[in-house]
């Protein structure tokens, strides 16, 4: 049967996991950088982070001090029961998973500058739905630390600058950051749409696993590029020059308004934290993310 | 490209010896600040109020920890670097007044920053950034908190630490900066990058 327990106990195990444990596409990706980095500042600060990695993981122990602001990205079925009632469990299950893994506390009041300590407030964690057919709930934890969040850009284009300045614009970006988002990142973009609409897909491109490769060969293309690109700049791990700079660069678009090229740039340090369950109708809970 | 170990305290004609690219590994006290306590710290030197915690050339290091508390103190769970450029406009005043003559943080600092570290003698060393249990690794005790008033991760945490690194030093007291030079470097490769016709 599910229960409002049932569902809290997932969303605390999805936290712990995704925290403590890097999904393994991230992983493979983290490793292959290491073995391919000729800079050996670049080759130290790899070799830093799996092994980073994998005491986090023996320990169980969040594997940055920056558990971030979290967000929860759902997909539910229309007839899952009492969805009404799962925003509130959803921020029961942040307040336990902080002081149960723990979590650090990250929910500031942006007037008084009082921190709630519990990391819950005003619009935090932020939630987004889709309501699709069918009786589930998909659940994806996504805490992200703001190293990498402050890094993020959006700048309103004008429908001529086209590809080329999109790059551009995503190059100048990762030059700027440096080693402010803790590289290797991952890069979303997101085009299109309206200011807000390409934000939000930069962020959604960000839960693609890497090692997926997007289904428009077009897009998939520009995404190789993209990152190839990036990587040119020699930017490298933690800004202090090398071969990886990103692991990935994922692009989501919408379509825009005839006078307006919206284009979002989300940077995602290498602590890419994500983990994803499903319950179905009768509670069977699956956990889908490998972190292992 | 040299490796050495630093204890505390640090002084100037160790500093000196140093360049960007070298490795050390510290071993000694270190305190934690981040922009809420740098902004007090300076606001208590300005008012003429004596501090709650001393420093004695201890390193300065960009930090908010995650912490836990058990019925015989304080444990750090993880404690990797945080962003430093957010302490930019704070750290000349911290060095002239502090004597602070390591700063270990992530990402880099400014201008001001690499000009009073050349003139005062002083250097920035990075820890990977996110590599928080790792660094928690290092820490053998937390010596002392302070001003927890601003929250856990914002607090002064005084710990005591074994061999603290690999902290990669990134600006010298010879005004280079690693990260200033990649950035310039990656200017440059920029308009190779764009030259290529895309799609
Ligand atoms: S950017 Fe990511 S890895 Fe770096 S400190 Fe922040 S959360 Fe941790």
């Amino acid at each position: 049967m599910i229960t409002n327990v049932l569902i809290e106990e997932v969303v605390v195990n999805l936290l712990r996991q995704s925290v403590t444990r890097l999904p393994g596409d991230v992983k493979t990706a983290l490793k292959k950088a290491y073995n391919n980095e000729k800079n050996p500042i670049g080759k130290t600060h790899l070799k830093v982070i799996l092994e980073n990695i994998e005491m986090a993981e023996k320990t169980s122990t969040p594997m940055c001090q920056d558990t971030g602001i979290i967000s929860f990205y759902l997909e539910a079925g229309s007839k899952f029961r009492d969805l009404h009632k799962i925003e509130d469990v959803i921020r029961k299950a942040v307040r336990r998973a902080t002081k149960e893994i723990p979590l650090r506390p990250n929910a500031v009041d942006p007037f008084t500058q009082k921190n709630t300590a519990d990391n819950i407030g005003r619009h935090i964690p932020y939630i987004h739905w889709k309501i699709l057919k069918g009786n589930f709930l998909k659940i994806t934890a996504f805490p992200k630390g703001c190293g990498s969040e402050n890094m993020c850009a959006l700048r309103m284009m004008t429908p001529r600058d086209g590809l080329k300045s999109v790059k551009e614009f995503i190059i100048d970006r990762v030059i700027e950051a440096g080693g402010m988002p803790c590289p290797p990142t991952i890069i979303g973009v997101g085009i299109g749409g309206g200011s807000n609409i390409a934000m939000e897909l930069a962020k959604q491109a960000l839960l693609k696993p890497l090692d997926q490769m997007n289904p428009d060969e077009r897009i998939a293309r520009f995404e190789r590029e993209l990152c190839e690109d990036v990587n040119k700049t020699g930017i490298g791990p933690m800004g202090l020059g090398g071969d990886t700079t990103a692991l990935a660069v994922k692009v989501e678009y919408a379509h825009r308004h005839p006078a307006s090229y919206p284009v979002a740039v989300a940077f995602q340090c290498w602590a890419a934290r994500r983990a994803t369950a499903i319950i179905d109708e009768k509670g069977k809970i699956e956990y889908i993310t490998n972190n292992l | 490209m040299k490796t050495i170990e630093l204890k505390t305290p640090i002084l100037e004609e160790v500093i000196r010896k140093l360049r960007v690219g070298d490795t050390i590994y510290y071993t000694g006290t270190l305190f934690t600040a981040r922009d809420a306590a740098h902004k007090r710290i300076l606001q208590h030197l300005q008012n003429g109020k004596k501090l709650p915690f001393s420093i004695n050339g201890a390193p300065l290091y960009h930090c908010g920890p995650l912490v836990r508390q058990t019925s015989t103190g304080w444990t750090v769970i993880a404690a990797g670097p945080t962003t430093s450029m957010r302490m930019e406009a704070y750290e000349e005043d911290m060095i002239k007044n502090l004597g602070v003559r390591l700063i270990i943080g992530k990402g880099g600092m400014g201008e001001k920053t690499v000009r009073i570290m050349k003139e005062f003698g002083a250097v920035y060393g990075t820890f990977t950034g996110g590599a928080a249990v790792l660094a928690s690794k290092y820490v053998k005790k937390v010596r002392d908190v302070q001003w927890l008033d601003l929250g856990v991760p914002e607090a002064i945490w005084v710990l005591e630490v074994e061999k603290f690194g690999p902290l990669i030093i990134c600006i010298d007291s010879y005004g280079n900066n690693l990260y200033a030079k990649v950035q310039a470097e990656a200017e440059n490769n920029k308009a190779k990058i764009l030259e290529n016709p895309s799609l």
